[in-house]
């Protein structure tokens, strides 16, 4: 009987030597590599406390000129510009200006890193299903798995700091941007890939010249769904040594501090919806070749 | 007899996992039916052999299911044959490295869709230039290249606008402009005007029979409409759950239809429209009354022949020499419908 109401399970001493073997290659490792990894890093690194030095160090109007600009560039709204300076005038006001300045660095960086890396990625995941087979289980994985897990190797192997940081939001925002690029490039019409075929269009001008362009509505919404999620890693990232608007949010769940919670993480938010209306705006007016008028 | 300018031959096509191991069997003439009950595959082309005159529209006809969007494709290689050979200006498709296919299709043969194919994210001007710009051709220059084929199709002042914005009709002129200007000799036309409203439609292969008056083309048009077939082709083949069943000029067909099958397909057409004098005259000595060109239809030679005092006329050639004559009797005779035969319910299937 006891075999049904005990799970056979492995042995404890196993078990026990199992995960110390696991641990133990791990840190091996990370002895071994760490020090060339964080050298391939130095450069990101670099680029990073740069920004952020410089987001900082420039007169807030011309961070909020700068922002009205992106915005109108992006959106063509006067509502969403008007928002924008809003939201950044009452987040100085605030005194949150240096926080908002580091994590609209890291963001913004995690960003271009996710994009740098996730477009090409889908574009191989569009190209056989194999290749979708493949990435699929592992996106889902960055996806799901708690984020606290995943934070333990990266700080074994690069300690705390901002590239493991970086490197954290990156896990958890880029998926769907890997995701909606490859779906966007299945999406295309095959009349319109066929007619590129007929034309002797070679593989880089069938990318290039079709593919990409009419999945581009698809690639933005997965941008503007890896900068959401990259911002809601913004707390978990200061919990390794991120500055930020996270930090002030960290102290106050230790200390119950609820005004100053409040404020950064509406602070956060503030900076969710603006990213979200410009970048959405702009995959809308990116597909205005379809509105035309119709003639039936 | 014609160049010969697209050579196919003995060309089968098999759907499934593993075509080549049931290719042997189709050969020997397993049907359709047997092929997909016992070995899961499906039979897209049988035997196919067709020789296309260089500088004549060519139609393959056929009703859906039929093969035919599948034969055009295999011209160009958008599609693989399981076996077979495909010949274009004396070079073999099929041997082609991937390279030299791409400069094929990028300068011998341009194509044209039923759904036209645009891309929606491209002005007109960018559609009409795509294959000249895949050439290699610096897209301002291309642009200007193909705005006398938008004007030719009768689309100058649309240049910017966008695929969307423009009817169907006017889409597909684009979709002409655009296979036009690559100055490939051979234009493959898949059920072009298929998608079309029947004025449009009319209004479309006018333009087509402008255009090839001219430009002298050799085009394989497909078309499951025979008043489409019989309009533009110079000859026909008729595809038949993937096999040719009949092929040769309209007036053939329509005078000599190989089966029952055909039969029913033709009995429906206006024959004194498309039957011309010289297929219906007793060649030979001229007769006494008026003459009228070999190239006439019957509908128009009728008016001709029943105005003559003696009921007849004689038929003369280009050059203007009479090579038989026509009398009343015989045009009524192919005017009239042909009797039918038998049940004709259940004579296909």
């Amino acid at each position: 009987m006891d075999f049904l109401t005990e799970f056979p399970s492995m042995d404890r001493q196993d078990l026990r030597d199992l995960k110390k073997a696991i641990d133990g290659g791990f840190r091996d490792f990370s002895r071994e590599f760490g020090e060339m990894l964080e050298n391939f890093f130095e450069p990101l690194l670099r680029f990073l406390v740069w920004f952020e030095k410089l987001l900082i160090a420039a007169p807030w109007p011309v961070i909020i000129l700068v922002v009205a600009g992106l915005a109108w560039l992006g959106s063509r709204n006067r509502t969403v510009v008007a928002g924008a300076v809003l939201s950044f005038l009452a987040i100085g006001y605030f005194g949150m200006w240096q926080d908002t300045m580091s994590t609209l660095a890291i963001i913004s960086v995690a960003t271009l890193l996710c994009i740098a890396v996730g477009i090409p990625l889908g574009i191989l995941m569009a190209r056989s299903d194999r290749m979708q087979t493949a990435i699929t289980p592992v996106l889902d994985i960055m996806q799901t798995i708690p984020a606290f897990v995943y934070l333990i190797p990266v700080v074994m192997l690069l300690g705390i700091g901002k590239v493991p940081g970086l490197i954290a939001v990156c896990i958890y925002a880029i998926p769907p941007i890997v995701r909606l690029t490859n779906l966007g490039i299945r999406l295309v019409e095959k009349e319109a890939l066929e007619a590129a075929d007929a034309f002797g269009a070679d593989y880089r001008q069938k990318l290039f010249g079709v593919q990409i362009p009419l999945a581009l509505p698809n690639i933005f919404a997965g941008v503007n769904q890896t900068i959401m999620m990259a911002l809601s890693m913004v707390v978990i990232a200061s919990m390794i040594g991120v500055a930020g608007l996270g930090v002030p949010v960290l102290r106050s769940i230790s200390n119950q501090y609820l005004a100053l919670g409040l404020m950064n993480g509406l602070a956060i938010v503030a900076l969710a919806i603006i990213f979200d209306r410009v970048s959405q705006r702009f995959g809308q007016r990116l597909q205005r070749h379809r509105g035309g008028l119709d003639h039936g | 007899m014609a160049e010969t300018k697209i050579a196919i031959e003995k060309l089968y096509k098999i759907f499934g996992p593993r075509p080549q191991s049931v290719l042997a069997a189709v050969q020997q003439g397993m049907s359709k039916q047997q092929l997909l009950e016992e070995h899961n595959h499906v039979l897209g082309l049988k035997d196919i052999n067709i020789d296309v005159s260089a500088r004549e529209i060519s139609v393959i006809m056929g009703l859906s299911g039929s093969g035919k969007s599948t034969l055009i494709r295999h011209i160009n290689r958008l599609i693989e044959p399981t076996s077979g050979r495909i010949v274009v200006d004396g070079r073999d498709v099929l041997a082609m490295t991937r390279e030299e296919l791409i400069e094929v299709r990028r300068h011998s043969i341009s194509m044209v869709f039923q759904r036209f194919g645009l891309h929606v994210h491209k002005t007109v001007a960018e559609n009409a230039a795509y294959g000249l710009a895949i050439q290699g051709t610096p897209i301002g220059q291309a642009k200007e290249q193909s705005r006398q084929w938008l004007d030719r199709v009768g689309l100058s002042g649309f240049e910017n606008h966008y695929p969307s914005q423009l009817s169907g009709g006017m889409q597909q002129r684009v979709g002409l402009a655009r296979a036009l200007a690559t100055d490939a000799d051979i234009l493959l036309m898949d059920e072009p005007f298929s998608a079309l409203d029947p004025l449009i439609r009319t209004d479309m292969q006018q333009v087509l029979l402008g255009l090839q008056e001219e430009l002298h083309k050799t085009i394989v048009f497909i078309t499951h409409d025979l008043d489409e077939a019989l309009r533009l082709g110079d000859s026909i083949a008729i595809l038949r759950d993937g096999a040719v069943i009949q092929q040769g000029n309209p007036q053939d067909i329509i005078l000599h239809p190989a089966d029952d099958y055909i039969f029913d397909f033709i009995k429906d057409i206006n024959r004194g429209r498309v039957i011309e004098s010289r297929s219906v005259m007793t060649p030979g000595e001229a007769v006494d009354g008026p003459s009228l060109p070999c190239d006439l239809v019957l509908e128009e030679a009728l008016q001709v022949v029943s105005a003559a005092p003696l009921g007849r006329a004689n038929v003369v050639d280009g050059g203007g020499n009479a090579v038989g004559s026509i009398s009343l009797q015989q045009i009524i005779d192919a005017i009239a419908r042909p009797a039918e035969e038998g049940d004709q319910e259940a004579r296909y299937r």
